[in-house]
């Protein structure tokens, strides 16, 4: 594989791209791959995954919403921000992972570099959000009355398939600073960053099922990512208007939040914003008498 | 279910564990009570049956037997020109001024019908020694009271000596014999409903027959979320222990709109029960006359002048 | 505590006489006809239904049906206004008319009231002091918004979204009407309105209010009719946004209808809220709140409290009192003042409530009914409770919208909260403790959009509202409900 071409140096190890799911990186459970070329090279061998696997992702994203809605704005900054600094130590790596899929050079620092502070906007915004989207309601009634956003839960994302790294991490970045937890569809010709960030999350201690990214096809997965009764948003970035409609479709089984973001230039700032995060945050209202 | 006059005392209960009061609740449930809509035969019903619950109450430093006469002579003619009025349950006075009352009472041979009632144990302050509180209590009874309204030494209920007031009470119970015994709790002293709450609690134990918002000395006296928590507390010792105990809201109450919207609070808190001057009192001066108004408004269906109404 | 020696009777002496809310002010035409364009005009079709007073099943009034060529000429007399009058107008003179709206019905408020209960069998009690006051709070509300909107969502512009569709329920008629179109006018839109097929007069009234106030023709359409105009609209091309209020099953099939399409939705659907008693809260108050929990408005509200966790040491106290305190609710002529629980709105619901109280004892629940006298006309069901029910009963699962409370226990705080959340629903909640701390732990732990803490069903126009999960998206009320109406970019 291209690895292997320059005879001079020592044989290098090459990577096995895996999904990553609860913490873990399993291959699919369905055995299954894509072989993914540049030009006429195969630069990998990406799991194909499955149903089930989309499953397994849900499940794990499920089981970790509790907790990483539950723990405090600052640290889920925090986090972010680790993840930012990971990302900055790798960003190297990124860049020729990149090229290897098809961008410049120039192009490839530029996204490892948006990348990076995208990371770390959102990491500013943990904690600041909630403040901007909140309320206190003047009520008529001897009541205190207030709205706060709160996290919708478990969010599923087919990632931007043009933007294999930037648009995968703009709308990661922007579920889990919210609380949520997600499972992401990573770009079907774009995945190696994606799962290579995985490995990033992973070092940089963001708990098991918060993010889980699965490689695959769009077709195949869709259906499960808009349909899962356990699924409480879904967020679509393609703009393809037959599988808008499929999506729509199937969301209302549960009465999921369909969040479509198409036609942003993930590399301005038009790509970020609090309101990406709101996107998938409920309100919850709360009254309380006031009263001796 | 009548209960006799002598209840022995429970031990003083566990006042924390006393069931919460939410102010802004209670408000919205007195509002309810209030929007009911009074008219026509349940209109008049109401009106003799507040009538019939008056505590005719004078408790001044300038009263004299020739008041206290006037007062009972009152309390037995309401409004002569108006038949088949009842008469008012009690009148309430100074221990000073019982032996006028019971006389005055008794020669119009009508003991028993109208009840004397005295303040007693340094009303309103209650800031006496407790054998001065006995001794008072016991001379008020000697001098004809068939009810004692005593007042709680709000003083210790605040500083959380409860079980002083406690006993205070039980004694002031025992000084009573045979005499029914009120206990005014002087609601506007104790700040919050949890507090009314705990105090009712507490005075049932010590053995109250009814209890009672105020002395009509401070301001605010009765109010009507500080009876329905007082209502509430007597239904949970009633469920809890069978005994019925009565309630007697208290100064402010001058209106007879006001005191049918007393009775709507009653009737849905704790039923048919305590529906008799035996269970429930006003204690009022001025409000006899205006529900005598509102009779002869509902008779003539004209409104009323208080010119055309004896003051006392 | 003994029951049987300790019990409280409430079948008193002392009755309270009828005391009817008078009608004589009250004009209601034998039929009325669409409101498009500013106009009452007749349906093409020609069709026409009978709105039925589900008190004593006389019929009010001949209400126009509304097809799909009506739907389509109010949504192009919509799109009219919205183009040449509505978005052209100065904001602030926008949010004037609006105030005239609210002006107008505090000014006709009793008659509003008399015709909402006459209508839709809701008490008076509750039409006169809740439906019709929020209602022209509500527009009063929104009103001062109209030229303010630019502070509502820092870092973006906001515009108008075009022609809403707006399809409201039976269950609050001009409450639901204000919600609807308050918000969707203050924020620079124009409306079509189509009101429940039981309940349609008040928005036809509103109508009227609308067209003396001056509104420019077209801002506010109104369609009446049953689920098939709903559907015209909601299937119509023209239209920027849906604006529903319903059950989940309609919401979901809206849902569904507007996949592929650009048109916005907000869905406020139906719920199976849990109102969780713990065993420190003030019990007397918190026993009220069950009561206007699930007994306001006959049960019929989306957020009703129709679950009642209980803790399970209080059990025994919460239900006596909760036992009590119902046989002193009135249930009977909504017209009359002290009437609690007035009538079911109409046969269907009647027997969709009939069928649970059926399913709930055959699924080996208790059932307990006050001992209240119905009418011998209309469509009536007394205050219900169910005890001895769990987790996987029906009459737990799900939404009833009707008088009848499902009653479990609980023991700890986690297994409450496990109860409350373990539904689809997530409209709102009730949490009862005097422990501050609790509160926000419970609070913030229910999956639910409106939460009332020591207290039950409130509402205001600077609240919003609205559900998680099945329960539906978008808010209404509050700063909140501007964002269903407009396009921030």
């Amino acid at each position: 594989m291209a690895d292997l071409k320059d005879k001079n140096t020592r044989l290098a190890v090459g990577k096995t791209y895996k999904l990553y799911i609860d913490g873990k990186f399993p291959r699919t459970e369905s055995g299954r791959y894509y072989p993914l070329h540049n030009k006429d090279e195969i630069i990998a061998n990406v799991c194909l995954g499955s149903r089930k696997d989309t499953r397994e992702a849900v499940v794990a994203a499920r089981k970790a919403f509790a907790g990483w809605s539950g723990t405090s704005a600052y640290l889920r900054g925090q986090i972010l921000y680790r993840i930012a600094e990971m990302l900055e130590g790798r960003s190297e790596q990124f860049v020729a992972e990149l090229v290897k899929q098809g961008l410049t050079k120039a192009k490839a620092r530029t996204e490892v570099a948006v990348s990076i502070d995208r990371l770390v906007y959102y990491a500013g915004w943990t904690d600041k959000f909630q403040q901007v989207f909140s309320s206190v309601n003047p009520v008529s009634s001897a009541h205190f009355n207030f709205t706060v956003p709160e996290p919708t839960g478990v969010v599923t994302i087919i990632a931007p398939e043009e933007s294999g790294l930037l648009g995968l991490v703009s709308n990661i970045a922007a579920a889990i600073a919210g609380g949520n937890t997600c499972v992401a569809l990573a770009s079907y010709s774009m995945p190696l960053s994606a799962i290579s960030f995985t490995e990033v999350l992973h070092a940089a201690d963001v708990p098991a099922g918060v993010v889980n990214v699965l490689t695959g096809s769009r077709a195949e997965l869709t259906e499960q990512f808009a349909a899962h009764m356990d699924v409480n948003a879904i967020v679509y970035c393609d703009g393809d208007a037959a599988v808008d409609r499929e999506i729509q479709l199937h969301a209302a089984n549960n009465i999921k939040r369909v969040v479509r973001r198409t036609g942003i230039d993930w590399s301005t700032e038009k790509g970020q914003g609090p309101y990406f995060i709101r996107d998938t945050q409920e309100f919850k209202t709360t009254w309380h008498p006031v009263g001796g | 279910m009548s209960t006799p006059a002598s209840t022995s005392s429970s031990p003083l209960p566990r006042l924390d564990l006393v069931s919460r009061v939410d102010q802004t609740g209670v408000e919205e449930r007195v509002a309810r009570f209030c929007k009911r809509s009074i008219k026509k035969a349940s209109k008049m019903q109401a009106l003799k049956l507040a009538l019939g619950m008056i505590d005719l109450t004078t408790l001044e430093g300038q009263d004299t037997p020739g008041k206290v006469r006037q007062l009972c002579q009152k309390a037995i003619h309401l409004h002569d020109s108006i038949p088949g009025l009842p008469h008012v349950a009690a009148v309430c006075v100074y221990p000073v001024m019982v032996g006028v009352a019971r006389k005055a009472l008794d020669d119009q041979g009508l003991a028993g019908e109208i009840k004397v009632a005295s303040v007693a144990t340094a009303f309103p302050s209650g800031m006496s020694p407790l054998h001065i509180k006995l001794e008072e209590t016991k001379i008020a009874v000697a001098e004809g009271a068939d009810e004692i309204d005593m007042v709680i030494s709000r003083g210790a209920f605040l500083r959380g000596d409860y079980g002083y007031v406690f006993d205070e009470i039980a004694a002031v119970r025992d000084a009573c014999g045979e005499a029914h015994l009120k206990v005014i709790l002087e609601t506007g002293e104790l700040g919050t409903l949890d507090q009314v709450r705990r105090a009712s609690v507490l005075a049932m134990h010590a053995g109250a027959d009814f209890i009672k918002t105020s002395t009509g000395k401070i301001q605010p006296a009765a109010t009507m979320p500080v009876t329905l928590v007082m209502l509430q507390a007597i239904r949970d010792h009633y469920y809890e222990t069978g005994r019925q105990v009565g309630m007697k809201p208290a100064g402010g109450i001058s209106k007879a709109k006001l005191a049918i919207q007393y009775l709507v609070m009653l009737r849905e808190t704790l039923g048919q029960a305590w529906m008799a001057p035996e269970w429930f009192r006003f204690g009022a001066s001025s409000l006899a006359n205006d529900l005598i108004m509102q009779i002869q408004k509902q008779q003539t269906g004209v409104y009323q002048s208080a010119d055309y109404f004896s003051k006392d | 505590m003994d029951e049987t020696t300790s019990k409280l009777a409430f079948d008193t002496d002392w009755q309270y006489d009828p005391a009817p809310e008078s009608t004589d002010h009250i004009r209601i035409d034998e039929q009325y006809e669409l409101f498009i364009g500013g106009e009452f005009v007749a349906p093409k079709e020609g069709r026409y239904f009978d709105s039925i007073n589900p008190a004593n099943e006389q019929v009010l009034a001949r209400v126009a049906a509304a097809g799909k060529d009506d739907v389509a000429r109010a949504v192009k007399a919509a799109r009219k206004a919205y183009q040449t009058s509505w978005s052209t107008l100065k904001p602030a003179e926008r949010g004037k008319y609006i105030y005239r709206i609210a002006r107008v019905l505090q000014e006709r408020a009793r008659e509003f009231a008399v015709i909402e209960t006459l209508d839709g069998g809701k008490p008076i009690r509750e039409s006169r002091d809740i439906d019709i006051p929020l209602a022209a709070a509500h527009f009063f509300y929104y009103a001062g918004w109209a030229d303010k909107l630019e502070y509502a969502f820092p870092g973006k512009q906001v515009a108008a979204l075009g022609v809403a569709g707006q399809i409201i329920p039976w269950n609050f008629p001009l409450l639901m009407a204000a919600w609807k179109i308050a918000p969707a006018l203050a924020c620079g839109n124009t409306v079509v309105l189509k009101p429940a097929e039981t309940t349609p007069l008040t928005a036809l009234k509103l109508a009227e209010v609308i067209r003396d106030a001056g509104l420019p023709p077209g801002v506010v359409n109104i369609v009446t009719g049953a689920g098939d105009t709903g559907a015209a609209l909601v299937d119509h091309p023209d239209i920027d946004k849906i604006a529903f209020t319903g059950s989940t099953a309609v919401g979901r099939s809206i849902q569904k209808s507007l996949a592929g399409t650009s048109t916005k939705y907000t869905l406020e659907l139906g719920g199976k809220a849990a109102n969780i008693i713990f065993a420190d809260a003030a019990i007397d108050e918190a026993v009220e709140g069950i009561v206007n929990g699930i007994f306001f408005n006959q049960g019929h509200v989306c957020c009703a409290g129709s679950r009642l966790l209980v803790q399970e040491s209080v059990a025994d106290e919460v239900i006596r009192k909760l036992k009590d305190r119902m046989e002193s609710l009135i249930v009977g002529d909504p017209m009359d003042k002290n009437t609690d629980i007035g009538a079911i709105n109409s046969p269907a619901q009647l027997a969709k409530i009939e069928d649970y109280l059926r399913i709930g004892q055959a699924e080996g629940g208790e059932m307990y009914q006050s001992s209240a006298t119905l009418p011998t006309t209309g469509y009536w069901c007394r205050p219900t409770l169910f005890t001895g029910v769990s987790q996987s009963n029906r009459v737990v699962q799900e939404e009833i919208f009707g008088p009848v409370l499902a009653i479990q226990t609980f023991r700890t705080l986690e297994e409450g909260l496990d109860k409350a959340n373990n539904t689809p629903y997530g409209l709102s909640g009730g949490v009862w403790t005097d422990k501050g701390a609790k509160i926000f732990k419970m609070t913030r732990a229910i999956r639910a959009g409106v939460i009332w803490a020591n207290t039950f069903n409130k509402f205001d126009p600077a609240s919003p509202f609205g559900g998680y999960k099945e329960s539906g998206m978008g808010r209404e009320g509050g700063l909140h409900g501007l964002d269903a109406y407009l396009e921030l970019s």
